[in-house]
């Protein structure tokens, strides 16, 4: 069970393209980056690095990054990612990728 | 070998006439900032050529940069803090310090003897002296409780006439003109409840206002530099995100606005368009549309057009507003993900940097053609050392 549901919200890499993968990981390095820092350590923006996201849960990171947070410059990006899309981004920014 | 101590009479001669100025004038020279690896490229903007490349300089993402009166200096600010000060003529490092754990960007005094960075981490402004950078005043963004106090993120740092410096507080919703006509002891006029979440901000050419964007609501938050006694004034109470909310994909930039005549061009947020202001009664002219979310609006230095580039997801274009019609004249493709754009200071030409295609293109700003370009890693922000005559920048 366990297992599955890892699986389930976690996409294996096979199910986005290497191509796709790589240009969402130019997306957070670049584009998250203007508000978070190219290094991840904050600017406008809250830090993402791997020890501040320890213990933030990815189901939270997920419905940050898909549906923005109110009150905040931080838009949803799920009319640009999908969720599977949005998912492998969290598993990059917890360190997992 | 007769001719020998002719030379070197007459370049002994040169050197004491010239020797307080650099052999090579700098005054056509220019940074692009390279944000992924840390380097900038020294360019010749007469010339079009990449001269030479500085590195270590740190985190450059959303670095910026200002110059000194003879154009000799450079001074970049980055995002980790790191405040670099670069010859120009020797294309070397002359000075670097780490001046904070995270900051937005920088000014330099009227009569460029200081210059000053606007911080995330520690939330404040800190001085310095132009010439070795030693530190003069800390100024803590403090606000709230005074027995608890909060540390606001400070944006738009700008120059104003007088030995003053202009900046808003992100945290707090204030505006604070710094004067440092003691330099030790200078005076903070504190101007509160200006509106919420400040995100940046500028200074007319004319030194005369200083105004700032909004992010947590509409409007925009105008100070009157003649008249400070007057306060803060909100104006253009239906700019910004109005009642439908789009997402922003990247916070537009409030620099080198737009000025012909009395009006002024700026970018909307999370909106398609560019707001037509006129500058004598603070209302919208009309609305112009563009291609995607505008980032920078920049006026050609005869202020006949207004370039503008866009977020993300739109950001391969460029559109070219002619002032008098009022109305979008062009449309370029530069390339994946134009970020900046830096006018010549004649005007003549524009430099545009296109960060996924790792080069600058540089554009005739009458024919629109693609005259050349520079490579460059990642290129991000273009700073021209014509800069240091222009108030804000």
């Amino acid at each position: 069970m366990l297992v599955l549901a890892l699986i389930s919200s976690f996409p294996a890499m096979a199910d986005i393209t290497l191509m796709r993968r790589n240009e969402l990981r130019h997306m957070v390095e670049h584009d998250c980056g203007s508000c978070h820092g190219l290094t991840r350590r904050g600017g406008l923006g809250p830090p993402l690095t791997e020890k501040v996201l320890e213990n933030r849960s990815p189901e939270v990171l997920f419905k940050i990054i898909r549906n923005g947070v109110e009150g905040t410059p931080m838009p949803p990006w799920k009319g640009i990612l999908n969720d599977e899309e949005i998912r492998w981004i969290v598993s990059l920014l917890k360190g997992g990728i | 070998m007769k001719n020998i101590p002719i030379k070197i009479l007459i370049s002994l001669s040169v050197f004491t006439v010239v020797s307080a100025y650099p052999v090579t004038p700098t005054t056509n020279r220019g940074i692009i900032i390279e944000r992924a690896t840390g380097s900038i490229k020294l360019v010749d903007t007469a010339r079009r050529i990449h001269l030479a490349d500085v590195d270590g300089m740190g985190d450059l993402s959303h670095a910026s940069a200002v110059f000194s009166r003879d154009e000799q200096h450079a001074y970049v600010f980055g995002r980790d803090g790191g405040l670099t000060k670069i010859d120009l003529h020797t294309c070397k490092i002359e000075k670097r310090i780490r001046q904070a754990g995270n900051s937005i960007g920088g000014a330099i005094s009227r009569d460029g003897k200081f210059v000053a960075a606007s911080n995330y981490e520690p939330g404040g402004i800190r001085i310095f002296k132009a010439d070795t950078l030693e530190p003069v005043v800390d100024i803590p963004a403090v606000y709230g409780d005074e027995e608890n106090p909060e540390y606001s993120r400070v944006v738009g740092l700008v120059d104003a006439p007088g030995q003053r410096f202009i900046a808003s507080l992100y945290d707090a919703g204030e505006i604070w003109v710094i004067d440092l006509d003691d330099t030790w002891q200078p005076e903070i006029r504190k101007f509160t409840n200006v509106g919420l979440q400040p995100y940046d901000a500028l200074i007319t050419p004319d030194g005369r206002y200083y105004i700032a964007g909004l992010y947590g609501e509409n409007g925009l938050a105008v100070l009157d530099l003649y008249y400070l006694d007057r306060g803060v004034r909100r104006v253009l109470q239906h700019y910004g995100r109005d009642e439908e909310e789009l997402p922003v994909y990247k916070m537009p930039h409030l620099e080198g606005w737009a000025v012909a005549g009395n009006y002024l061009f700026i970018p909307a947020v999370g909106h398609h368009a560019i707001h037509v202001i006129n500058k004598n009664n603070w209302e919208e002219v009309t609305r112009i549309s563009t291609h995607g979310q505008p980032v920078f609006a920049i006026a050609r230095p005869d202020g006949r057009q207004v370039w503008v580039n866009f977020a993300f997801p739109d950001n391969n274009y460029v559109e070219i507003i002619d002032v008098e019609k009022l109305a979008v004249v062009k449309k370029l493709e530069p390339g994946k993900a134009v970020l900046h754009m830096e006018f010549t200071k004649e005007g003549d030409e524009v430099w545009i940097s296109v960060r996924d295609e790792d080069r600058v293109n540089i554009y005739n700003t009458m024919t629109f053609d693609n005259i050349g370009l520079v490579e460059a890693d990642k290129p991000s922000g273009i700073f021209f050392s014509s800069r240091a005559h222009k108030i804000g920048l």
